[in-house]
């Protein structure tokens, strides 16, 4: 009797683990010759070229100084390191042998040329929005950049997400496959946007909160997530941001790198907008028309924080070139808030570029209209103030922020810190700056560092200029 | 009306608004080795003695020994100050180490203009060499008196007049003041080429020890007791107008000393150096300024610079037998306004009392400054010191003269203190004079054998040359209540040529015109930034040669070769082109390798420079990988100084080539800091540069210091156009530039 | 007042605590090593050391010092007796107009005294926040190399001397 209980259990089991592997078990497409780079249509190449740009690929698939597309970058994740392929058209270590459809399926259902399942770090739960005429487009452009031969790092995995074959049960879980289906209720311009932002551009895989397997989570989309050691802010009715974003500033910052209310992109973001550097105007405005969606319309009370936030910012531009720190180079305090150290560090080693009046880009930001004050943690503000932002390594202009690592002890930059929270937000304390701070300090929570975006001519426009010397 | 002339030699003066003029110059005379123009006759000393033709205006000996040795010319960080030494301990015969040098002070040393156009040891060494020679003979002569010797018989060595018998009698027991107050001859007993012991040694630079070990090294280290600090508040454009200013709140605030205001003339005085820089923002808040300014469209410069009007000088005519073209060409280069970007900003001190100033600047040239400072103080030239005191690099005539008169005039307000002024970083980028955009044409057929038959290049930029002379030259001159007239533009005259430096390409074809446009009209402050034109003419020759090379099918530096016709040229072309392992064929993906040559002025150091390159096609990005340069100077006086200068020509050469550029929108000058006007860092440095020198011992020294600026940005775009087949001619050659030139 | 120690002397300051650093070392201490080069903390010129870190002196008040050590390029050796860093850069003769060398060696030297075994690349990246217009680079990484060696030898000889 209980043998034969041992026995069906045995069996169903099996059945499942069959059923399981039937499922989970992927062919191997056969491998092909890499065709002739002329054999490609310029003209898919050139759209290929800027769809890459969109999707930022070479950000991933680029190690520091390694070659353009040969992989080997790090990207850490909570269950520890998956290290990006080399997507160059090289036979043995790259993408030279796979076919279209190989190039494809890995885009539309996140398995690789040999029947493996991809790591969801290549977030093809995006890219499998990607109509077929684009990813011939991309496949076309890959295919013709030089052959790099490289073998990447093998991932850093801890047992049991270091087995791919779950990663099948991750995909029935967290896949919905594409194309793109088309909302008819919605504008061209609209569904042009969703198209890029929710397939190529992929921005909830950074701005939205993630589950313990690590899939976004869908009911809190665009609520707000992190990348390497960045907070990623929430881009729906949440966002910090105290001037609210429209479709216009939105579509400013996409094609500058930066927006006079905002600020300037750093961290990760600084990479995505040296890429849409490159990007089409409509293409741009259909992004920031769907992100503008996402935001939502501001409340008649965020529209009248936000323009005390812009009034506070064009006061200081009028005033002296001091702006509000007195002679001693104190800022001031604030009521109730026995922070004299915090107000002194802030008058003496940020106001004098935060408060100069100096236009964005070059100038520094005036922070009653700096997002991270606003937002949930310290941790951005921590990583620009220790690393600063470094010129842009390619001669363009760009803004330049030095880095305060060797100034700053803990303690002084935990009190800017509570400082500038309490001066220009009035949002409740954080209540984990030492944490923050020690963390970015010792490397636990490890922070990648980008140079500036590299910001085209300075401004020509007359009325963007610094006051005078 | 302002006359309209053109001087071209000093023989012709020629007049004519517009009109093309021709100029016969004398080529072969014009290039000859000697490195000096030959003057009228009876003007025969050699290099700066005509300016100072006693001895001891250059050599002073002590009764105890102790030499002194003194030039007009000033330490750049080009190493002269010990170049100079090197040459004097050698013909003085005298230990180095116990030689010391003073440089430009207009109380104390010869006047030698400025220092620049890489004439330092051509003309100061020359000097300097040939009165130290001729000191030694005079001190051997007072010997052989003394020891009733023949001159012939004695030695010196060491300091030390020597007789065959080992009697000894050292320079401090031989000389006297007459002796060393002797006109100088045109000729010297200069030592033989073989028995040089120091010139062309590897002698260590005598300043670098104090700079890295925190010694008083510039003159932004001078300290004096009770000195005062001050900061200048520039208007926000040229030519803006003080409309009101409310200077209580800054007179009250601590330790200011003083508010000044003269006109449009701002500055302040305090005793805290810090303090000052407080009290300038708080000035520049409360002053209000009506701007006039109206620049170009930067974008449109190249365009504009066309359409200007122009003084227009054939400086080159020579035509050869007709021939049937076979193929013609032509390109279109432009270039826009290069900042100096001295690391330090400029900086100067000065001290005025009981009617006399002396100032401390790193001025290029003391007496044009201290003439031109004391215009605009109404005093007397003699009542105005200009003591040289090292700056950081200036790679031409940036704010130095003009912190110094700004330094002036605030003296003048609190006499009896010394005040130290220190331009800040924005205003340096702002108010310094930039290299003149420019535009240059060429086109030039090529006969059936792959030949150049006919080549024509015409010019057009603004003056290379805007020092001061008078207090109109200087930004407080323009600035006071009074202010001194702007004065007009002049065209450097050839052979050295301002924006034509260079414009003569030296290679021998049958046919050729080079037309000069000189443009007055200069819309943004202007001056002379290392190379002058030659940066911009070298580059464009030396990328069209390339183009003509390729058209014709033939390598680049055999097609150069089979145009030149100076020996010493080919030598130096076939050693970068060997060193650099032209010849082999093997590249990386995306590598490409280019190749320069020009000798700069045609009178001075020949360079050729072969550049390999990486251009990566998918952002733009180009990167010089390494870098083979070979330089013929002459007579080596500092093997490692001239290689130091060559290897940082090209290093900056490449950050002038790859990212520079001046930004403006309709008023104001934007790029005011290294944010706005990037140069290069660490990450695009070359994986290696190489120089090789020619020494030539027995030759006359050749400038070299500009020699390598031109022929490493052709090498560059040669080199970038051979990787990626992007064949650029507007400088800079941005990443968004190359990008745009790729196909995918 | 401020109390600071540099290049192991303590100092009391006069100066305002909100002064950057560059200022009290140059004017109060008389310190010519940590240069002006813009104020922005974008040239580097001005890089000291503040407990073996390397920091841009012009943009650091000396509020944020209080007991801690500063280190400036004349607390690497002296005319007479140079350190390492020093020696090595006259060796290379790593100077033109010598403005920027300083604000290089202190940098380097945070850096090799944190990390003695570095690559090129490693040296690159770390020079990264300082400028040179001279065109001095090549030999400025030479310099930096030849100072790697120097002191690892340094070290193996007090390693020895110590036993």
């Amino acid at each position: 009797m209980i043998a034969r209980t041992i026995a069906a259990c045995l069996f169903a089991a099996a059945v499942i683990v069959a059923a399981y592997l039937a499922l989970v078990r992927q062919p191997t497409i056969d491998p092909i010759t890499a065709p002739e780079h002329a054999s490609f249509d310029p003209a898919l190449v050139r759209h290929g070229e800027k769809l890459a740009a969109l999707g930022n690929c070479n950000v991933c698939h680029t190690a520091p100084a390694g070659k353009i597309f040969a992989g080997g970058r790090a990207l850490i994740t909570p269950f520890g390191a998956v290290y990006s392929t080399n997507i160059t058209p090289d036979p043995e270590t790259g993408i030279g042998a796979w076919s279209e459809t190989a190039f494809r399926r890995a885009m539309r259902e996140g398995v690789d040329r040999a029947g493996r399942q991809l790591y969801p770090a290549f977030p093809y739960d995006h890219f499998t929005l990607l109509t077929d005429e684009d990813d011939k487009a991309l496949y076309a452009y890959l295919m013709t950049r030089e052959p790099v031969r490289t073998v990447t790092p093998a991932n850093d995995l801890a047992f049991p997400y270091n087995m791919r074959l779950l990663l099948a049960g991750w995909q029935l879980l967290f896949l919905q496959r594409g194309p793109y289906h088309r909302d008819p209720g919605q504008s061209e311009q609209w569904n042009r946007g969703a198209y890029l932002v929710e397939g190529l551009a992929h921005c909830s895989a950074c701005h939205t909160p993630r589950n313990a397997l690590g899939a976004e989570k869908t009911g809190e989309r665009f609520a707000g997530g992190e990348s390497e050691g960045w907070t990623a802010y929430a881009l729906n009715a949440r966002s910090p941001a105290p001037v609210p974003w429209d479709a216009d500033s939105l579509y400013d910052y996409l094609r500058n790198g930066w927006q006079a209310a905002h600020g300037v992109a750093r961290g990760p973001m600084a990479a995505v907008m040296d890429n849409l550097g490159s990007t089409d105007d409509a293409d741009l405005r259909a992004i920031a028309t769907y992100m503008a969606g996402i935001l939502g319309e501001p409340t008649p009370q965020r529209r009248r924080q936000g323009d005390a936030a812009l009034a506070k910012a064009r006061d200081a531009d009028r005033t002296s070139t001091t702006g509000s720190i007195d002679t001693m180079g104190q800022g001031p305090t604030v009521p109730g808030n026995d922070n004299e150290l915090g107000a002194k560090l802030y008058g003496s080693a940020c106001a004098g570029c935060h408060e100069s009046g100096r236009p964005l880009p070059f100038g520094g930001l005036h922070l009653a209209l700096s997002t991270p004050i606003e937002g949930p943690n310290a941790r951005n503000i921590i990583n620009v103030v220790l690393a600063g932002i470094p010129a842009a390594p390619g001669g363009e202009p760009s803004p330049v922020m030095p880095g305060f690592a060797g100034a700053f002890s803990d303690q002084q930059l935990s009190a800017l810190l509570a400082y500038l929270r309490a001066r220009f937000s009035d949002k409740p304390q954080w209540t984990d700056i030492a944490k923050e701070v020690r963390d970015a300090r010792t490397g636990a929570r490890p922070v990648i560092s980008y140079p500036s975006h590299g910001i085209g001519a300075a401004p020509a426009d007359v009325s963007e200029r610094m006051s005078p010397w | 009306m302002r006359k309209n002339y053109i001087v071209l030699s000093r023989r012709r003066v020629l007049a004519g608004t517009g009109a093309l003029v021709v100029n016969f110059c004398s080529m072969p005379r014009l290039l000859a080795q000697e490195g000096q123009q030959s003057q009228a006759a009876g003007r025969q000393l050699p290099g700066s003695l005509k300016a100072a033709p006693f001895l001891d205006s250059w050599i002073r000996i002590g009764a105890d020994g102790r030499i002194t040795v003194f030039t007009g010319k000033v330490e750049l960080g080009q190493g002269i100050k010990t170049a100079l030494l090197q040459i004097a301990a050698d013909e003085l015969d005298v230990p180095f180490a116990s030689l010391n040098l003073v440089t430009a002070d207009t109380a104390r040393t010869a006047n030698e203009g400025f220092t620049s156009g890489s004439r330092s040891v051509q003309d100061s060494g020359t000097a300097i060499r040939h009165a130290a020679a001729q000191v030694r003979a005079l001190l051997k002569a007072e010997a052989a008196r003394r020891l009733a010797s023949a001159p012939e018989s004695l030695q010196t060595e060491n300091g030390a007049v020597v007789a065959d018998d080992g009697r000894r009698l050292s320079y401090g027991e031989l000389v006297s003041e007459e002796m060393l107050h002797a006109r100088a001859k045109p000729t010297s007993a200069l030592k033989d080429p073989a028995a040089l012991k120091v010139i062309g040694a590897a002698v260590e630079r005598v300043d670098i020890p104090a700079k890295v070990t925190g010694g008083a090294a510039y003159v932004h280290d001078l300290r004096f007791p009770g000195m005062l600090h001050a900061r200048v508040v520039r208007p926000p454009s040229y030519g803006a107008q003080l409309r009101s200013l409310d200077t209580g709140g800054v007179e009250r605030m601590p330790g200011v000393i003083k508010v000044i205001r003269n006109g449009n003339f701002l500055a302040v005085v305090g005793e805290r150096e810090y303090q000052c820089v407080k009290a300038m923002r708080a000035l520049a808040a409360a002053a209000h300024w009506e701007e006039n300014a109206q620049l170009p469209r930067q974008h449109e410069l190249a365009s504009l610079l066309l359409r200007l009007p122009s003084h227009d000088t054939a400086i080159f005519d020579q035509r050869g037998p007709g021939q049937a073209a076979h193929k013609t060409f032509a390109a279109t280069y432009t270039r826009p306004y290069l900042a100096h970007g001295s690391i330090g900003p400029s900086c100067a001190a000065a001290r005025f009392e009981d009617d006399a100033l002396t100032v401390w600047s790193h001025s290029q040239g003391v007496y044009p400054d201290r003439q031109a400072i004391a215009q605009l103080l109404g005093l007397p030239p003699e009542g105005v010191r200009c003591i040289h005191v090292e700056g950081s690099g200036c790679y031409g005539h940036n704010g130095a003269d003009d912190a110094a008169a700004d330094a002036a005039l605030i003296a003048r307000e609190v006499p009896g203190r010394t005040v130290r002024v220190q331009w800040m970083r924005e205003q340096e980028h702002a108010w310094e004079p930039y290299g003149p955009a420019m535009v240059t044409k060429v086109a030039a057929s090529l006969d059936g054998s792959g030949k150049v038959l006919d080549w024509d290049y015409a010019v057009w930029s603004n003056s290379h040359g805007e020092r001061p002379g008078g207090a109109g030259a200087l930004i407080a001159g323009r600035s006071i209540a009074q202010p001194f007239p702007t004065p007009a533009p002049r065209a450097n005259p050839q052979p050295e040529g301002g924006g034509v430096r260079n414009a003569i390409a030296i290679y021998k074809f049958p046919s050729a015109r080079v037309v000069h446009h000189f443009l007055p009209d200069m819309p943004v402050r202007v001056s002379a930034l290392r190379s002058l034109g030659a940066y911009m003419n070298v580059f464009s020759i030396e990328s069209f040669m390339d183009e003509l090379a390729q058209a014709a099918g033939r390598d680049p530096v055999e097609f150069r070769l089979d145009h030149l016709e100076d020996e010493r040229a080919k030598a130096v072309v076939k050693t970068a082109a060997e060193r650099f392992g032209w010849s082999q064929q093997h590249l990386a993906r995306g590598h490409g390798r280019g190749f320069a040559f020009a000798r700069y002025k045609n009178l001075a150091a020949y360079c050729a420079v072969a550049i390999e390159s990486e251009v990566t096609p998918e952002t733009g990005r180009a990167r010089a990988v390494r870098a083979v340069a070979a330089v013929d100077a002459g007579q080596v006086v500092n093997p490692d100084g001239l290689v130091n200068q060559i290897e940082g020509g090209i290093i900056q050469s490449i950050s002038w080539t790859l990212y520079e550029q001046v930004s403006f929108d309709a008023q104001r000058i934007t790029s005011i800091d290294w944010s706005t006007y990037p140069i290069l860092r660490f990450n695009a440095v070359p994986d290696s540069v190489e120089v090789h020198v020619l020494n030539r011992p027995g030759q006359p020294f050749l400038g070299a210091g500009e020699a390598a600026q031109g022929p490493a940005a052709a090498a560059l775009a040669n080199a970038i156009a051979h990787a990626s087949g992007a064949r650029l001619r507007d400088l800079p050659l941005t990443r968004e530039r190359i990008k745009a030139a790729i196909a995918v | 007042m401020v109390k600071l120690t540099v290049n192991g002397r303590q100092h009391e300051l006069t100066a305002d605590p909100d002064t950057p650093l560059l200022y009290v070392l140059r004017d109060e201490l008389a310190l010519n090593g940590a240069k002006f080069g813009c104020g922005l903390g974008q040239c580097g010129a001005c890089t000291v050391m503040v407990d073996g870190k390397a920091v841009l002196s012009c943009i650091t008040p000396i509020l944020l010092l209080e007991g801690r050590q500063v280190t400036t390029v004349e607390g690497l050796g002296t005319h007479d007796n140079p350190g390492p860093m020093q020696r090595a850069f006259i060796a290379e003769q790593a100077a033109q107009c010598g403005y920027c060398i300083a604000g290089m060696m202190m940098r380097a030297q945070a850096l090799l005294q944190n990390n003695p075994r570095v690559s090129d690349a490693d040296i690159r990246a770390a020079l990264q926040p300082n400028l040179c217009r001279c065109g001095t680079h090549m030999r400025i990484l030479r310099a930096v190399r030849r100072a790697a060696r120097l002191m690892q030898t340094a070290d193996a000889d007090s390693a020895g001397n110590s036993q």
